[in-house]
């Protein structure tokens, strides 16, 4: 009896289960979490002096992350993460209440002039914006055409072009969710707003910014984290002068060859990922809203 | 008593749809005027219009004989409650309350004083810090009111505020804000598509239909002496027959119907060989097993219904259509399948244009000629 009834069960609960969640398992834990252990066991592994990995167990990668050098590109990072998702916020907010308050035909259109840059590969975007910015590139002889220049104006490596570019790269991420957040607004509270004698810079600070709060802070989230990880735009337009923990990493497991201390830096990077995602959620962010 | 609200010749057109046709309303100082109707015509787009959400097409809105057009909502010395409510759902509700103060830059304290003297005559003290997703739709719903009222508006606009309520919280409502109403002496235009609603609350009613006044009146005149077949249909229940005027004698107009004649009080304005509906309340409603001089209707009973209070008799004529007789639960009525004389009070019937049949009305005047 009790045989056939786990039979019974296997059949109508265990077996659907198997075949829809389990294909999905077994590629996230070979994608996914086996990597992942790998780089965590990596972090406190040694090379040798041909930059062979060495399995054993140090601390010296991590304490090397701590010296004065690394934590000015910490601090560099941050701040460039930070610039970014200001300056994200400050441009996408505009644009995506004209696409969520468009009515007509046109929504679509400004919808898909987000969409469609976010599908192009942003590697080649960001090279193209390099030739286009360089000191003979088509801007600067632009400028001196025009005469507001005469000598080429250096674009190139500086933190306000690497900026620029990844507010470039990332601002799909701001919109999306903004959009998201304004479209649910309910446009009969913006006229009680006004109703009630608000004008409407006071309605937009009273009301619209507080009910898409949330738009703003899942956008900042999607922003700030890819913006410390994202070193092409930073290698390419910074050229090295605008390092960010992306770069480190990048240069540990290519030009520097020491794995080990790359693991260790992208251990960090993890960590900090994580520790912004639960202060989102402790902030009553809504994990959904981040899944765009 | 001053007009403190004139509408002259307001039109709305969206696209091909006109949906406000020369609209012309003015509403008095202190009044309770509601414009009822049903949806789509364009009721609460005239309240939006005096409100500001919208702009008329052409046309004129003053407001104590000064001109609104030009003026932003926020400009406007009116304030709505809207029929989902609005509050906003960040803000508590002492924050909703006070938000109109607030953007008059109103002093702190005299804001505190005047919110909560507010909540007190809604009867929601306690209720500050709560927030409005907290409260019940009862609850919203007077918060709604006072978060318009704080502001002393002079003319308070409300449109179907009681919708979304129950019955019985409807009708306890109803009563509430037409007590408030007079406590407070300001002016209310309430939209409704509840007929019953709007005869227990208003001191005026402006039927609408299709973008224009039907007629424009007290509850007690709209129920007795509706104008037009859309307002004596629309507005509690009615027995109507079409029909032709044969002959008008001393204010009493014998109308011929198809199955038979009948009479009904009538106003100077109707002649002979007009077309015309002839309107009865099933209450006015009376039958008896003798043929009555002056009625030709013969019916047959059908079926009862019970209502509580009053009993239905669905009666058949010889053509199929159906009367409703109502009486009041206890009362004698014939037995289901007799045959009746249904008759009436002349004076209770109303006899009413019927502007469909005017073509019909023109040939025949040319046949005759």
């Amino acid at each position: 009896m009790t045989k056939e009834k786990s039979k019974h069960n296997f059949r109508s609960d265990v077996l659907p289960k198997l075949v829809t969640v389990g294909p999905v398992t077994v590629l996230l834990l070979c994608l996914v979490l086996i990597p992942l252990i790998l780089v965590g066991v990596m972090s406190f592994c040694r090379t040798d002096e041909y930059y062979n990995v060495v399995y054993k167990f140090t601390f010296t990668n991590y304490a090397k992350l701590v010296s004065p050098d690394y934590l000015k590109i910490y601090m560099q990072s941050l701040v460039i993460a930070l610039l970014t998702t200001v300056m994200c916020v400050l441009v996408g907010y505009p644009f995506a209440y004209i696409i969520a308050r468009t009515r007509s035909r046109k929504k679509k259109l400004l919808y898909m002039l987000v969409i469609i840059p976010f599908w192009t590969n942003s590697l080649i975007r960001i090279y193209g914006w390099r030739t286009f910015l360089g000191n003979t590139g088509w801007f600067n002889k632009l400028i001196m055409a025009i005469g507001i220049s005469k000598e080429p104006i250096e674009f190139l490596y500086k933190t306000g072009t690497t900026v620029f570019g990844m507010v470039y790269c990332l601002i799909p991420f701001m919109i999306l969710p903004l959009y998201t957040a304004i479209e649910k607004l309910d446009d009969s509270l913006l006229e009680a707003s006004s109703d009630l004698g608000a004008k409407p810079v006071k309605t937009f600070f009273e009301v619209i910014v507080p009910l898409t709060a949330s738009g703003i802070f899942s956008g900042s989230i999607m922003v700030f984290i890819p913006c410390l990880g994202y070193f092409f735009v930073s290698n390419i337009l910074g050229g090295g002068n605008t390092d960010m923990i992306g770069n480190l990493i990048e240069r540990q497991f290519k030009s520097a060859n020491n794995w080990p201390l790359g693991a260790a830096l992208s251990i960090i990077l993890i960590v900090v990922t994580l520790l912004l995602v639960k202060l989102y959620q402790k902030l009553g962010g809504d994990m959904d809203d981040l899944g765009v | 008593m001053g007009k403190i609200v004139e509408i002259k010749g307001v039109n709305k057109i969206y696209g091909t749809n006109h949906v406000v046709k020369d609209l012309n309303l003015s509403v008095d100082e202190g009044e309770f005027l509601t414009l009822l109707g049903s949806s789509g015509c364009g009721k609460t787009t005239t309240l939006r219009m005096i409100a500001g959400f919208e702009k008329p097409s052409s046309g004129e809105i003053k407001v104590e004989g000064e001109s609104i057009d030009e003026k932003e909502p926020y400009e406007r010395d009116v304030n709505t409650v809207f029929q989902t409510y609005a509050l906003f759902p960040h803000k508590t509700i002492f924050a909703n309350i006070a938000y109109g103060l607030k953007m008059k830059k109103v002093p702190k304290e005299e804001i505190r004083e005047r919110v909560l003297k507010m909540m007190e005559l809604v009867q929601l003290s306690g209720f500050e810090n709560r927030y409005p997703s907290q409260l019940s739709g009862g609850q919203k719903q007077r918060v709604a009111i006072a978060r318009a009222l704080i502001n002393r508006p002079k003319v308070l606009l409300l449109d179907e505020p009681l919708g979304a309520l129950d019955l019985k919280l409807r009708k306890q409502m109803q009563l509430e804000l037409k007590r408030l109403q007079k406590k407070l002496n300001i002016t209310f235009i309430y939209v409704t598509h509840d007929q019953e609603e709007a005869l227990t609350m208003s001191d005026r009613i402006a039927v609408m239909h299709d973008g224009v006044i039907d007629q424009l009146a007290s509850p007690t005149e709209i129920y007795e002496h509706p104008k037009t077949r859309f307002v004596a249909t629309f507005i509690g229940e009615t027995n109507t027959y079409d029909g032709c005027v044969t002959s008008i004698k001393d204010g009493i107009a014998t109308v011929t119907l198809e199955n038979g004649a009948v009479r009904v009080a009538c106003g100077e304005d109707f002649s002979v060989l007009e077309y015309s509906t002839v309107s009865v309340r099933p209450e006015k409603m009376r039958f008896s097993k003798e043929p009555k001089e002056g009625f030709e209707l013969v019916a047959v009973v059908k079926d009862y219904i019970y209502v509580g209070a009053v009993l239905k008799c669905l009666v058949a004529l010889p053509n199929g259509n159906e009367l409703k007789i109502e009486r009041l639960a206890g009362q004698e009525l014939p037995t289901i399948g007799k045959k009746i004389y249904p008759y009436w009070d002349p004076q209770d019937a109303v006899l009413i244009h019927n502007e469909s049949h005017s073509i019909f009305k023109a040939l025949d005047e040319i046949k005759l000629v």
